[in-house]
């Protein structure tokens, strides 16, 4: 990730759960673009916003048979909005102190990954069958 | 969140499937159905009509290309109806531009599939 700029002030960390189904996708889309319209965000900037975090959710969803939530973290500050997207077995690997996937890029994610690639300024992301889904991106203001 | 699908044949021997809301994860099986709908039924010149669209993510945008393909397979094409610029913006930047005909009104769309 590109460090942030030195008068980069933190405003807030924002986190929030959701069942790892389809219908709660919105909300997370919502609350996120709920959250970016605190910061100095163009319109058009938090609908690139709300898409990459539904996209990221949606990975989840689609490689996580048997996961149950889907946490999203995001750490506002005054010139851009980090967002941490990872599924139950992503957090219960974190919790247990075993040794984070490496974050790395995997085939065959298809128009998803593209379109937060295109849409997010950084983008790291590790689809793991076995130790679960965890997407990591960030958007800065007017870049 | 919501998607309306309504499905009207035209004047002109093409169906027209109009939607409206949102189209993401939650919501694009229902689009597909109607989609699939209408190809089982061998009509394959469509007309997707996306002015009532407000947000379409990677599965909606997945059902249209699947119904293009499955169109094409029979001579058929899909046509896109498109005035939103973040709608838009998405074609774009996934090149769809270059594989469905994006129309600013109904009667352009429906016009190039003749």
């Amino acid at each position: 990730m590109n460090a942030p700029e030195p008068s980069t002030e933190h405003l807030g960390t924002v986190e929030l759960r959701i069942p790892s189904k389809p219908e709660w996708v919105a909300v997370a889309r919502l609350a996120v673009a709920a959250i970016a319209n605190r910061l100095p965000f163009s319109v058009e900037e938090i609908e690139d916003l709300k898409l990459a975090i539904a996209e990221a959710c949606t990975i989840c969803i689609q490689n996580g048979a048997g996961i149950q939530t889907i946490d999203i973290t995001c750490d506002a500050a005054t010139s851009y909005l980090r967002v941490e997207v990872r599924d139950d077995r992503q957090r219960t690997r974190s919790e247990s102190g075993a040794k984070r996937g490496s974050m790395m890029a995997v085939e065959g994610e298809g128009l998803g990954i593209f379109l937060i690639q295109a849409l997010m300024d950084n983008l790291e992301y590790n689809v793991d069958p076995q130790y679960g889904t965890e997407l990591v991106m960030t958007k800065r203001v007017g870049a | 969140m919501d998607i309306k699908v309504h499905v009207r044949e035209s004047d002109d021997d093409a169906y027209v499937v109009e939607l409206g809301g949102e189209i993401d994860v939650y919501t694009s099986p229902k689009v597909k159905d109607a989609i699939t709908e209408l190809i089982d039924q061998g009509h394959y010149n469509l007309v997707i009509n996306l002015e009532k669209v407000r947000y379409i993510d990677s599965t909606g945008l997945g059902v249209l290309i699947g119904g293009l393909k499955r169109v094409r397979e029979h001579g058929g094409t899909v046509n896109l109806v498109c005035t939103n610029p973040q709608i838009k913006k998405i074609f774009d930047i996934t090149g769809l531009v270059k594989i469905f005909g994006i129309f600013d009104d109904e009667a352009g769309a429906k016009k190039a599939l003749a």
